[in-house]
């Protein structure tokens, strides 16, 4: 502002702030010590078994079926949290209620609130004898604790601030003509919602189910206390990389950890891809 | 709003009521179950779980552990922003996302690819054993795992904003013949303060509270190589509860604490910070 009334704004716009070798220096160290060298770690070691070596590690039925439950289970749990996220959302953008920031604030609690304790809360809540537990088995007769359903508890808690924070901005700038023009063309409110309004949504709503989907998938400390971790059938792929490593197989946990990071990217590439869609179909 | 948006006043009441039943039974049922089962048996077993020399051991790793990491990644957010937010490079949009992809690996996998470095078979594991240093099984490798699962709490709170506040103030500073780090110091700095106040809160209490990387590089020695988290897992599966449970609430205090001062700096600066943490 100050500058540019004195110097052309050409002049102010080549010079140059200083710092950049500096700065630029030290965040390719420490990307490059943190990040890059340990994942590329990750890249290189599975190879020591050979390909064949590598397939026959990832086909195991063990390794198959934690895969099924830790991208199964992310999936379901995601796809549940994403109806309770955008109502969460509704409420919090939409009305002016007593408590309403508090709940606003509580919605970001999976974030701040260690995964281990979550774990633990969810493992004592829908225990057998739990204040959830109890009562869900005395209806239907299901147990939720250290059984699949477990899993995607605690999956579920873990997605849905995801899908809440990043439906939450667009519901708040949607602009109230788009929502008006609908209703003086003669639509009911809830036709409204359906047609104007869930269709805004839809773009946000993909990007946030890849960020819930993205860590869920990844997820340990939530999961593993009400899990049960029953091999082939309640064990979580982070869990068998833990199990690979205690057998002193690093070369297979390396496999495990790869192909679960090359599957998630690969998921996460086609969100991307379908949200871009999406957008441009809005325009 | 005119009439004709507004929802009816009976479904306005009934979904506010129905967010706020299962926001309650969703995030405020986990903390009251966590402190009534530390609290089963009243303060006194619970206080003497936390005093518990292995107990205070854990906590003071913790904090160890939280006090190299998080100004680790603190210099490196301010460093990485500067950049990105001032200076001009190409490939900015790559370093960006380089720097958020931690946040898309799981936490086992963070604890994982040091170990695969440092192990026993790892890369440079037998080469530095040889030398003597012991990274994997010790305060080495608890802090990689950690700067690993925290690192772009900082850069990503700073780097928006940066942007956003644009150049001219420090361009201002600089045609007035102020030199780079008296540019940040008082330019810069005070214009980002709380946000980076912020991130560095929200990298503390994952700092502390992270739990998947540092169970793979840790060993579990009690006293030794046990940070809060995992000192809770230890006393869980020793069905010591009520312990294991306090040193959870004690955690869980933290989380609540970081979500308060986080939504406060938040009205302060009328803005969201760290979205996706």
């Amino acid at each position: 502002m100050g500058a540019s009334a004195i110097a052309p704004r050409s002049a102010s716009r080549h010079q140059a702030l200083p710092g950049l070798g500096l700065t630029l220096g030290v965040t390719v160290v420490w990307l490059g010590a943190i990040v890059i060298v340990p994942l590329a770690a990750l890249a290189l070691k599975p190879w020591e078994l050979g390909a064949a070596g590598v397939l026959a590690a990832l086909s195991e039925p063990r390794v198959l079926a934690a895969f099924r439950m830790s991208f199964g289970g992310a999936l379901a749990a995601t796809l549940a949290s994403v109806p309770v996220g955008i109502l969460l959302a509704w409420a919090i953008t939409r009305y002016r209620f007593p408590g309403r920031r508090v709940l606003d604030a509580l919605i970001d609690l999976p974030f701040a609130l260690p995964t281990a304790v979550a774990g633990l809360a969810l493992t004592a809540l829908f225990a057998t004898n739990g204040w959830l537990g109890a009562p869900i088995e005395a209806v239907t007769g299901w147990k939720v604790a250290y059984t699949p359903a477990g899993v995607i508890v605690a999956l579920f808690f873990v997605a849905l601030p995801f899908i809440v924070r990043t439906v939450e901005p667009v519901l708040r700038d949607l602009p109230a003509e788009t929502e008006e023009a609908a209703a003086t063309l003669g639509a009911t409110r809830l036709q409204t919602i359906r047609r104007v309004v869930l269709p805004a949504l839809a773009p946000a709503t993909v990007t946030g189910f890849g960020l819930g989907f993205a860590r869920a998938v990844g997820e340990y400390g939530s999961v593993i206390f009400i899990a049960g971790n029953m091999p082939m059938v309640s064990e979580i792929a982070p869990l068998l990389i833990i199990v690979k490593l205690e057998q002193f197989n690093y070369a297979a946990a390396a496999a495990v950890g790869l192909a679960m990071l090359v599957l998630s990217f690969a998921i996460l590439l086609l969100l991307n891809l379908w949200q871009r869609r999406l957008r441009r179909g809005q325009r | 709003m005119s009439a004709a948006t507004q929802d009816p006043a009976p479904a306005r009441i009934a979904l506010v009521l129905l967010g706020a039943a299962l926001a309650a039974a969703i995030f405020l049922l986990p903390l009251a179950a966590v402190l009534a089962e530390a609290l089963r048996r009243g303060w006194e077993p619970a206080w003497t779980a936390i005093s518990d020399p292995d107990s205070i051991a854990a906590i003071r790793l913790t904090l160890l552990v939280a006090a190299i990491a998080v100004p680790i990644n603190a210099a490196g957010g301010i460093a990485a922003a500067w950049a990105i937010a001032k200076c001009d490079f190409a490939g900015k949009r790559v370093l960006i996302t380089l720097i958020e992809l931690p946040f898309s690996v799981s936490p086992v996998i963070s604890g994982l690819v040091y170990v695969l470095l440092f192990g026993a078979q790892g890369y440079f594991g037998p080469a530095l054993r040889a030398y003597g240093f012991e990274i994997i099984f010790a305060l080495p490798g608890l802090v990689l795992a950690t700067v690993f699962v925290t690192f772009p709490f900082v850069a990503r709170t700073l780097i928006p904003l940066m942007q956003e506040q644009g150049r001219e103030e420090e361009e201002a500073a600089a045609t007035l013949g102020a030199g780079g780090w008296q540019i940040f110091l008082r330019v810069t700095l005070p214009n980002v303060k709380w946000a980076l106040l912020a991130g560095v809160l929200l990298c503390n209490a994952r700092a502390m509270g992270e739990f998947g990387a540092v169970s793979v590089v840790s060993g579990h020695i009690r006293g030794q190589t046990n940070t809060m988290p995992l000192h809770v897992e230890i006393l869980y599966n020793e069905y010591m509860f009520v312990g294991a449970f306090a040193v959870a609430a004690l955690l869980a205090l933290l989380g609540v604490v970081t979500l308060a001062a986080k939504t406060l700096l938040e009205t302060l600066t009328a803005r969201r910070i760290g979205e996706h943490a």
